[in-house]
């Protein structure tokens, strides 16, 4: 882990889904994949300016798991790293 | 007949409403040009015959996967009379595009928001009239699930039939439709979801739980599936013994043969799959349709992503411990061809209850009582370590080129009608598609263990026994001899067998039968035996399963050539090895 993961992320400032806790709550700015993979991340509702927040993360680098709207979707963190997102809040107390 | 077909997102319940509609008639089916079979069914709209298709679920129409593929050109080949678009009432927002897209195909549309009984609870409006006005298109509000609202549909289906072509909307159009008839609260969760995804996703906890529920899973099916197993060939014994054979006892042996050792084992075999079909599709059944194997996916990916699978390759990975079969069958749930094909290429290797009947049997023979336990033990090791290292070798070849992005949905019960109709759709499946080659490879087996005639049944005359001496600079540098490679070669039908085989070609049975393997062979043969029962193919049913779901023969053969050469190496590894040390100690 690097170290910006371990500090809280700073409101608006804008980084990677990867890097965002547990319980922050972000809006997407860009999302910079293959035309396939920016399909179907906005079929599930996750396009520039939608709003989320990230509900886990599982262990040992596995997925992040987030909540946009009523849909929660689960991604790897090599695809998160190609969504870069604004912090708004974290209304959870990091572990 | 009008062709219907259903698009909709994965998870908007299409399978559900195909299964409402039509109930048991609903059959699996492959068309031109697909790559995938699709479920259909007739049913009556109005005054005409229909046939209602259930395509795979998708995200975009303009997209290059697998089933994406599979829904453009059923499209473009079948020119379908009505789309019937199914939405996920509560989730309607982010389907703008896929309903503009379909729009846009020149068939006459049709809305489904289902789900209405989830949009109701997280307390969503919809004005239905509202929106099938401002889109120009009937719309329906419905519970595929609970039936409710399904006189609707007809009426709908009846309109959507009748009208032209939809005029193509844009997605600005269809969100703007949706903006005044659709309303969100600003706080809609599934708050009993949340709940319970604490605790089955917990940082530490959730892994445990999983492991429990698989293990409680395994030992349901299989703990309920082996006496209902043990009934049926107890029944086919039965048949057999009390009715065909002095029924056939008038015809010539040779034929006796043919009926009753090639087709009725034939039919047996495929039988004796049965029950563990159902129950492992009922159990399935509710792990899918509850949404917990997703969340399976999230609990297992850190582990499994290294070896090029996810959490869903390891819960049929797991269930292949019972049987292969259902098991491979299971992987359909696994929409990306690489990852499905990797976890299909792995899970033969998965010590399933049959071999292991083999093995107490030949390790009762060879080994102490204390040692047993560590024995069987190390075979179940080299199962898991030859199936991790399938994995890793492939996982280069068979890719899995989707991304790893997977909806969550929330916690649903599953409903008992649902769950058996899908038990029976699975085993009516495996009976059309797997029969046929079980029976020919059955019968293979009984022409090489029986011929040249007046050969006694599994004796080194045989064909199968000329092949074994044929391939004895094969086998001799495994300690494997003669007798056993014929074993072998009956191991192929399944190993069930492998055991009557044994009887059959040393002349004996029950203990007469371990005092006979111990006289010939010693414990390190034995071990080296059992490895390789292990590892080459499971059996015939295994194959014909992995041709019926992949409808690819290359990808068969080397299913089945793969395992046989680790087998090779396995056990002349380990042979070598310790006959060098057992010399040498």
């Amino acid at each position: 882990m690097n170290a910006s993961y371990q500090q809280p992320s700073l409101l608006g400032s804008v980084f990677t889904l990867d890097h965002f806790l547990r319980g922050e709550h972000g809006t997407i700015t860009a999302i910079e994949t293959d035309v396939e993979l920016r399909q179907r991340l906005a079929a599930l509702g996750l396009r520039a300016g939608a709003t989320f927040q990230v509900l886990r993360k599982a262990g040992l680098g596995g997925p992040i798991h987030v909540r946009v709207g009523t849909t929660e979707v689960i991604m790897r963190l090599n695809e998160a790293k190609r969504i870069k997102a604004a912090s708004l809040l974290n209304d959870l107390a990091a572990p | 007949m009008k062709k219907i077909v259903l698009i909709g997102m994965p998870n908007s319940g299409k399978s559900s409403l195909l299964n409402r509609l039509t109930g048991s008639s609903a059959k699996v089916g492959n068309w031109p040009g697909l790559t995938v079979s699709v479920l259909s069914a007739k049913l009556i709209v109005g005054d005409q015959m229909a046939q209602l298709i259930d395509l795979p679920g998708i995200y975009d129409l303009s997209g290059f996967s697998e089933d994406e593929k599979v829904v453009t050109t059923y499209l473009n080949t079948q020119k379908p009379d009505l789309i019937v678009f199914m939405m996920n009432a509560s989730q309607a927002d982010r389907q703008t595009t896929l309903l503009s897209q379909v729009s846009a195909c020149g068939v006459p549309v049709a809305i489904v928001m289902n789900m209405a009984d989830e949009a109701h609870a997280l307390g969503i409006t919809i004005k239905v009239d509202a929106l099938s006005q401002k889109l120009g298109l009937p719309t329906c509000l419905l519970s595929a699930k609970y039936g409710q609202g399904t006189e609707q549909l007809q009426k709908l289906m009846r309109e959507g039939l009748k009208s032209g072509p939809a005029r193509t909307l844009s997605p600005a159009e269809v969100e703007h439709a949706l903006k005044g008839s659709v309303e969100v609260p600003a706080q809609a969760s599934h708050l009993l979801t949340e709940r319970i995804d604490k605790v089955l996703l917990h940082p530490w906890l959730g892994l445990p739980i999983f492991l429990g529920v698989m293990l409680l899973l395994f030992e349901g099916v299989f703990s309920i599936g082996k006496p209902m197993q043990d009934a049926m060939s107890w029944f086919f014994t039965n048949v057999r013994t009390q009715a065909l054979e002095p029924l056939f006892s008038g015809l010539p042996q040779l034929l006796q043969g043919l009926l009753l050792d090639g087709l009725y084992n034939g039919v047996s075999t495929v039988a004796s799959f049965v029950p563990l079909i159902i129950l492992f599709f009922l159990f399935l059944g509710v792990v899918e349709d509850t949404g917990y194997l997703s969340r399976a996916a999230y609990l297992m990916d850190a582990l499994m992503s290294k070896f090029g699978m996810d959490g869903r390759s390891f819960v049929m990975l797991l269930m292949g411990f019972g049987c292969n079969v259902p098991a491979l069958m299971g992987t359909r749930v696994i929409r990306s061809k690489g990852l499905r094909y990797l976890t299909m290429l792995s899970i033969p290797f998965s010590l399933c209850s049959a071999r292991l009947q083999v093995f107490v049997l030949f390790i009762a023979a060879m080994f102490t009582t204390e040692q047993a336990p560590w024995v069987l033990f190390s075979l179940y090791l080299v199962s898991i370590a030859m199936a991790m290292l399938t994995s890793l070798i492939f996982k280069n070849k068979y890719v899995n080129i989707d991304a790893f992005v997977l909806e969550i949905p929330p916690y649903r019960w599953p409903t008992f009608r649902q769950m058996v109709l899908k038990g029976w759709q699975e085993v009516r499946n495996f009976l059309l598609r797997t029969t046929r080659f079980i029976m020919l490879g059955v019968l293979l087996i009984w022409v090489l263990t029986n011929f040249p005639q007046g050969a006694a049944a599994g004796s080194s005359d045989t064909w199968a026994g000329q092949l074994s001496h044929w391939m004895a600079p094969l086998f001799n540098p495994l300690g494997i001899n003669e007798q056993l490679t014929i074993a072998l070669v009956f191991g192929f039908v399944a190993k069930e067998v492998v055991i009557g085989a044994l009887a059959v070609i040393y002349g004996h049975e029950g203990q007469a039968l371990i005092d006979a393997i111990v006289q010939n062979i010693d414990w390190i043969s034995a071990y080296s035996f059992m490895l390789f029962a292990l590892i080459y193919t499971p059996c015939v049913s295994t194959i014909a399963t992995i041709r019926s779901e992949t409808k690819s023969w290359a990808f068969t053969a080397l299913s089945v050539a793969w395992p046989m050469c680790v087998a090779w190496l396995v056990s002349f590894m380990f042979y070598q090895t310790a006959t060098w040390v057992h010399l040498h100690a």
